[in-house]
């Protein structure tokens, strides 16, 4: 009795400092989350400026850029996979992998050969324990991406696209690199402090539609500015095949980063759930614990009083006797 | 007097914003210098260049722009810039410290590219570079 006690009692307070680690990991996260977001709005007014000199330049400039055609056969397509690297963040990095493995069905089905690049300790542990390739991997920044970490993932991917553009088939080019053909990503949206969805784009070859809907989803006020900017027709410095040239990956590369800025808001806030929760269930398995510790205490002094009672009585009855 | 609306913009934030006056910048093809009424143009920054706006009222901003471009409308002047620092802000000891160090790097693409973002900080910090 009395070792169940003491059993008990440990419990508890060993679920009371869990809970103390959950709750710190909480108010990290909340913080955390507050200066993901003020990144993503401080991103906004480039990503904005930057998609608007691109429509300027789309309309001016013929559109046989390589990041903007669709190559006749697809055959080897990149997928860029962004996850945490840490866990503690619920079904943050499950969602994500569950969404990459949909589309690299998808993929298969249409014929292609995904191949993975992935950026989280996460990721690159899922796909290593399950032993799959993966093109590349990056890891170390999940939580507070910079724009030169966009930048390294953006140079990768979008120089195996452009030696992508002579592959035939199967068997590398002139150039004798294997290239790729498509770039896709999977990331995680963030909707609210209450709802991340994972998504997967397609990056390139850039779609001029997309570029609207990139738009659309940032911007609604730069629609209305935009018809506005349409009759102008600009100078170039300089030509506009030129700048299409060092604009694009740019653009890529924007694309990139303000994916890892949401998917670090993400998953500051996944985590924040899921340690709300634990810490929690840890306050309320500790408060069960209690009531079991008394429980077993107030048994123990029964016990102990009526074992003093039994004892007294079986004096008395022996004294009687005699 | 007809003024200019100016956004400057690195990628991580909005560095500055407001109405000038005039603009010089310099793109691959040369010295540039918008006035109100300037015809649409759009432009690429060279490299380690420096980008003087002279707002509304006040100092001459001068500011080191890295790897950006400059687009004009009928509405303003923005110029996008991968990395971007006002003058004032500029640690010079820290800039020199960095050519210093690319220049020792010798010649790998990314040790050339911080020298000259090392060099546009000090010519927009007034130095000699």
């Amino acid at each position: 009795m009395a070792g169940s006690l003491r059993a008990l009692r440990r419990r508890i307070r060993s679920t009371q400092s869990t809970k103390k680690i959950f709750s710190a990991q909480e108010l990290i996260a909340g913080a955390r989350i507050v200066r993901a977001q003020n990144r993503v709005t401080a991103s906004k007014p480039y990503a904005r400026e930057i998609t608007r000199v691109l429509s300027a330049l789309a309309g001016s400039a013929s559109l046989d850029h390589p990041l903007l055609t669709e190559r006749d056969k697809p055959g080897r397509v990149a997928v860029l996979v962004i996850t945490s690297d840490r866990g503690f963040a619920g079904s943050y990095n499950v969602n994500v992998l569950r969404r990459t493995e949909e589309l690299l069905r998808l993929l298969r089905d249409e014929g292609k050969e995904p191949l993975l690049y992935v950026v989280g300790r996460k990721g690159e542990t899922y796909y290593r324990f399950r032993e799959r390739d993966t093109a590349d991997t990056w890891t170390g920044f999940s939580e507070q991406p910079g724009y030169e970490n966009a930048q390294e993932v953006g140079s990768v991917l979008i120089d195996a696209f452009t030696a992508g553009a002579d592959d035939d088939g199967t068997g590398a080019g002139a150039d004798g690199v294997l290239g790729v053909d498509e770039l896709h990503i999977v990331y995680t949206e963030f909707r609210s402090l209450l709802s991340q969805v994972p998504v997967a784009k397609r990056m390139a070859p850039l779609e001029v539609e997309e570029v609207e809907e990139f738009r659309d989803e940032r911007d609604e006020e730069v629609q209305a500015q935009r018809t506005s900017d349409v009759p102008t027709s600009y100078e170039f410095e300089p030509s506009a095949e030129a700048l299409l040239d060092a604009l694009l990956p740019k653009y890529v590369t924007t694309r990139i980063y303000a994916a890892m800025l949401e998917a670090a808001a993400s998953e500051s806030a996944s985590r924040r759930r899921a340690m709300k929760s634990a810490s929690d269930n840890a306050e309320e398995l500790a408060k069960n614990l209690a009531r079991q510790a008394n429980q077993a205490r107030q048994a123990e002094i029964t016990q102990e009083i009526s074992e003093i009672v039994g004892g007294a009585d079986a004096l008395v009855s022996a004294n009687a006797d005699n | 007097m007809a003024t200019l609306q100016v956004e400057l913009v690195a990628v991580e934030r909005m560095i500055w914003s407001g109405e000038a006056t005039m603009v010089i910048a310099r793109t691959t093809e040369g010295e540039l210098g918008v006035l109100p009424g300037h015809a649409p143009l759009l432009g690429e920054l060279a490299p380690g260049g420096v980008v003087r706006i002279r707002p509304e009222s006040g100092e001459e901003l001068v500011v080191a722009a890295h790897g950006g471009f400059l687009s004009v409308t009928e509405r303003g002047v923005s110029i996008l810039a991968e990395t971007a620092e006002i003058a004032s802000e500029i640690d010079v000891e820290r800039a020199r410290d960095a050519l210093r160090r690319a220049e020792q790097a010798g010649d790998d693409p990314e040790a050339l590219a911080a020298g000259r973002r090392a060099q546009s900080r000090l010519r927009a910090a007034g130095q000699d570079a």
